[in-house]
């Protein structure tokens, strides 16, 4: 395998998103080389890139700087037939699941009898035969994503491309995709040379790929490419399987600690993650029952959450000084031990504290707002300092999660009709 | 249930509007300096009121309501994709829409009548294309709206999906947007048809003073039997409208709403279906689905045939698209040539009003500002308490709503006149049939948004309500206004846009060689076209054009938006 030629190359792709206050960069310094019989899976958090990323790969999306070459030449000139699976599927509900499939080759040169013929094989392949002429409406989600499937292997793709083809579906309609996708790739019944998926679900990705991409996000970076060589089938509770994961999980946790050091001592904008203050109560009160020392992959698969759902809570323990990533485990401080322990009103008093020493642009709201004459200003003023370092749509999400925390420890409010923060009234000078 | 309600695009106002505004000032300058070559003449068609002709009539006017409405959806196809091309584009083309969206088109006749029989002097043609013209501007925006719109919402997914698998502008079209945008173009269309039968009606018979601009039509045949005082033949007239709006609902409308729905996309919250007798009967007879299946694979054939043709013309679709291209360019530049051509006019124009003259106006614009807001006053004291009335009463909301849909169906302009030979028996002032036409006009528009309103106030709100005994003035202040307000402005916007519309016809009568007149901005507007008052018809319909269209931009749509961030229930 180490011998072939690369199929996809991505030479120093950089994309910068224009909004109005400032240029956002997305991705920064990704080069990647995907050779044939590869199966990569790109791991990250919601927002590192990781969909843009994979669509520059497609050449769907022009990158900012950098290239993308198919064999050599730029992917846009070649010839090569890319396809793609999507994350909500993108079937069109007025044409039936036949028609949808056949829709894929309107631009061929294959004649009307060879097109049904070729749809008609495909949908056979995904296990969907009897299905043809529903309308996806009357599909249930697995099987709406079985005929996204046969839709993008009817084109016979030399390169497939997976934006996230699971994370719409349930757990168990979920695992039994991913176990036919791999029994199908492995049979080599798939037309394609490489795939290409896009997850934020680290157990699919050891479970399907050869190799993994870990993200960073803001901006995204690769941090870690891990060549994944445990023999398929692949066993999830095999030894080798779960120090995988466990691995990747430590270093995604990681990279969100790296990330955070480097932001706070940079500039004082620090990204909040957008976890609710009653979020993050309910996880340090767990832990804390649980010892206050849990495996983070052991708590995610006991709740049943994916990292987009826990790491945001983590990252906000961490930001507040309330935990500590320690291989892969979440530890409580003494202050989040404390706080754990503490009756409700004292727990709002430790939050307000923490919040004012850790969150500088908290801190900074409340100086500008003791500093007006009736302690209360528009949040347009707070907004226009937060779009200079994010987009305006996480702007916006920054602000309200600001507000949910500052709300929850009585530092300050947010009036809905007049769109002004205030102080609470004992704050008022 | 079926609830016409209209959506009210946002946007914030910036300078480009003020060109736009500009431009379409000089637009009309344009227009009534044809006038100026008008000879006196109308166009005459004698009506044969025998009421054998109304088939024949009623086909005319039908006629001109399918060349308009064909012609709205052509426009609204070609606008909506050639504003989304580029920032560029939109930024230019969507303000044009909005504005002229605002601006009343009746206000508008009688500069585009005379201007078109000063082009085809005592011909029939200049007036049938005058009618076609203001059938045409009725209708159009709103659709162009709805299709702009919908072809800028198609998921992302879906034009990534179009690109991965290579589909050209053809398929793009015909698989993707066209899908995509149906539903909203065939609610749209019924909106747009019924005001298009209420201009159908103004334009057919449109009179200056003892100049008759007619033209065979049912419009024109109930006018002239209220003219000559025949009440039977107006009744027949009146009954062959309301039969021919009806009809067309169940065999066109009704059906294509039921067809549309397969183009639903999923996550809507469903709504109780619409079932069409026509449909299920098409739906199991043979020769329709031989024929729904042969228009199906016509297109795929076309589909086929833009590949075949793409892939081996490339290099001269390049040429032809570089002539289409300067060609383009010709007719902009010549068009805007020929009205920046009018700007001394227009400022002249302007520059040379009176101290009188500016009194006049203003004095005219507060008096039919005046009428139109107590005509809605009127119309919101009944249909208020009515619509919530019978909106929170789901089972007689089905039992009313076919009267209701009926009596709104009949254009108000139908009615008009036979109110005037009313006023005209019992001595009333002119105030009284005007302020009545516009409350015809208008009042649907309230009532069924007010319905619609009520209708989608949650049980669970309702409940709480009864518990905490609201009653009276507190139950209307913190549950059924708040509750309803969203619908109710979008109904009240609806209906002052149509309240003007109405000023013109109803505020300068013509019967019978009299005319009846009251003071107000239509009376200005119909009385400068009867004297050839070129510089009064052009101030007076400009100002009718800016006060219509500033009331929108700055009262109604600021007003809809601080409503739309408070008052929207969310799911």
């Amino acid at each position: 395998m180490k011998d072939k030629m690369p199929v996809l190359e991505a030479i120093g792709i950089k994309k910068v998103f224009k909004s109005e206050n400032k240029d956002i960069t997305v991705l920064e310094d990704i080069n990647l080389s995907v050779k044939e019989g590869e199966f990569i899976s790109i791991l990250g958090q919601t927002g590192a890139g990781k969909s843009t990323l994979l669509r520059i790969l497609a050449g769907i999306i022009e990158p900012t700087e950098g290239k993308v070459l198919y064999r050599g030449t730029p992917i846009k000139l070649s010839k090569v037939k890319v396809s793609m699976v999507f994350q909500n599927f993108a079937l069109f509900p007025w044409f039936t699941v036949l028609e949808n499939v056949k829709l894929a080759l309107v631009n061929s040169n294959y004649s009307k009898e060879e097109i049904h013929e070729k749809a008609l094989k495909a949908i056979d392949l995904v296990g969907l035969d009897g299905f043809e002429e529903a309308y996806p409406k009357e599909l249930s989600g697995g099987m709406k994503q079985r005929v996204g499937i046969a839709r993008a292997l009817v084109v016979e793709p030399e390169i497939l491309f997976m934006d996230e083809p699971t994370s719409s579906l349930d757990v168990l309609t979920a695992h039994n995709l991913r176990g036919d996708i791999i029994e199908l790739w492995q049979e080599g019944k798939l037309p394609t040379k490489a795939i290409i998926m896009v997850t934020h679900n680290i157990e699919e990705a050891v479970y399907m790929s050869t190799r993994a991409i870990v993200m960073t996000h803001n901006p995204g970076r690769i941090m870690a490419e891990i060549p994944i060589e445990i023999p398929f089938p692949r066993n999830k509770s095999s030894w080798e399987f779960r120090s995988l994961l466990d691995k990747i999980y430590t270093l995604l946790a990681k990279a969100e600690g790296i990330d955070i050091d480097k932001i706070e001592r940079r500039d004082k904008f620090l990204f909040l993650p957008h976890a609710k203050v009653g979020s993050i109560a309910g996880l340090i009160e767990m832990i804390y029952d649980k010892g206050s020392r849990v495996d983070i992959y052991q708590l995610a698969s006991e709740l049943n959450l994916e990292i987009d759902d826990i790491f945001p809570i983590i990252e906000a323990s961490k930001i507040l000084g309330f935990g500590e990533i320690v291989e892969g485990d979440f530890v409580l401080t003494p202050l989040g031990i404390k706080w754990a322990k503490a009756d409700p009103l004292k727990q709002k008093e430790i939050f307000k504290e923490a919040l004012l020493n850790n969150v500088p642009f908290v801190n900074q709201i409340f100086t500008v707002l003791k500093s007006t004459p009736k302690g209360k200003l528009k949040e347009d003023f707070f907004l226009d300092i937060l779009e200079n370092h994010f987009t305006p749509k996480e702007a916006l999400r920054q602000l309200k999660t600001i507000i949910d925390w500052a709300r929850y420890a009585e530092l300050f409010a947010y009036d809905y009709d007049t769109g002004e923060l205030y102080l609470e009234e004992s704050e008022v000078q | 249930m079926r609830f016409q309600t209209l959506s009210i695009p946002e946007r914030r106002i910036n300078v480009i509007d003020l060109v736009v505004a500009l431009f379409l000032l000089l637009f009309l300058t344009l227009i009534i300096s044809v006038t100026s070559k008008w000879n006196k003449t109308g166009y005459y068609f004698e009506v044969n009121l025998d009421p054998v002709y109304i088939p024949w009539y009623t086909a005319q006017s039908l006629v001109r309501m399918f060349i308009a409405y064909i012609l709205s959806i052509v426009f609204s196809i070609w606008y909506g994709y050639t504003a989304s091309k580029s920032r560029i584009h939109s930024a230019i083309m969507i303000p044009i829409l909005d504005i002229l969206q605002s601006i009343p088109v009746l206000s508008f006749m009688p500069a585009v009548t005379l201007a078109m029989i000063s082009i085809f002097p005592n011909k029939r043609i200049g007036v049938e294309i005058a009618s076609i013209f203001l059938i045409f501007t009725g209708q159009v925006w709103n659709l162009t709206f709805s299709y702009y719109h919908s072809i800028n919402s198609v998921p992302r997914e879906f034009k990534e999906a179009a690109y991965i698998f290579r589909f050209n502008k053809v398929s793009k079209f015909i698989r993707i947007d066209l899908p995509y945008s149906i539903i909203g173009l065939v609610w749209n269309s019924i909106m747009s048809v019924a005001g298009g039968w209420f201009f159908l009606m103004a334009c057919e018979m449109f009179t200056l003073g003892d100049k008759y601009f007619r033209l065979p039509g049912l419009g024109s045949y109930i006018q002239t039997a209220a003219e000559k005082g025949n009440i039977e033949y107006v009744i027949y007239g009146i009954i062959t409208m309301v039969a021919t709006i009806t009809i067309l609902d169940f065999i066109i409308w009704q059906p294509l709403t039921t067809w549309a729905q397969r183009f639903k996309m999923e996550k809507v919250v469903e709504e109780i279906e619409s079932n069409s007798i026509v449909y299920n009967i098409l739906g199991k007879s043979k020769i329709a689905n031989k024929l729904g299946s042969f228009i199906y694979s016509l297109i795929t054939f076309i589909e086929k045939m833009s590949y075949k043709f793409e892939r081996g013309e490339r290099k001269k679709s390049k040429a032809l698209s570089l002539i289409i291209n300067t060609l383009w360019i010709a007719l902009i530049g010549t068009f805007l040539f020929m009205i920046l051509s009018k700007i001394e006019l227009l400022l002249t124009t302007f520059g040379s009003l009176t101290k009188e003259e500016i009194l006049l106006l203003l004095k005219s614009v507060l008096f039919s500002l005046m009428r139109v807001f107590l005509s809605i006053t009127i119309a919101l004291a009944w249909t208020l308490p009515i619509g919530v009335i019978i909106g929170m009463s789901k089972s007689l909301a089905s039992k009313v709503q076919g009267i209701f849909q009926i009596l709104a169906s009949i254009p108000a302009t139908a009615v008009f006149p036979l109110i005037v030979v009313i006023i005209l028996k019992l001595n009333l002032p002119v105030d009284v049939a005007s302020i009545s036409l516009i409350l015809l006009g208008t009042q649907w528009y309230l009532l069924f948004n007010i319905i619609a309103g009520a209708y989608s106030i949650p049980r669970d709100l309702i409940e709480v309500a009864d518990l905490l005994k609201l009653k009276g003035i507190n139950r209307w202040k913190m549950l059924l206004i708040p509750g309803i307000l969203p619908n109710l402005l979008t109904g009240l916007i609806t209906a002052s846009g149509g309240a003007w519309n109405a000023t013109i016809v109803s505020e300068f009568i013509s019967y019978e060689g009299r005319i009846l007149k009251t003071s107000g901005l239509g009376a200005l507007i119909a009385e400068s076209a009867l004297n050839a008052n070129f510089k009064m018809l052009l101030v007076s319909t400009s100002v009718m054009a800016m006060v219509v269209a500033s009331i929108n931009i700055f009262i109604w749509k600021r007003l809809f938006r601080v409503v739309k961030s408070r008052f929207i229930l969310e799911e």
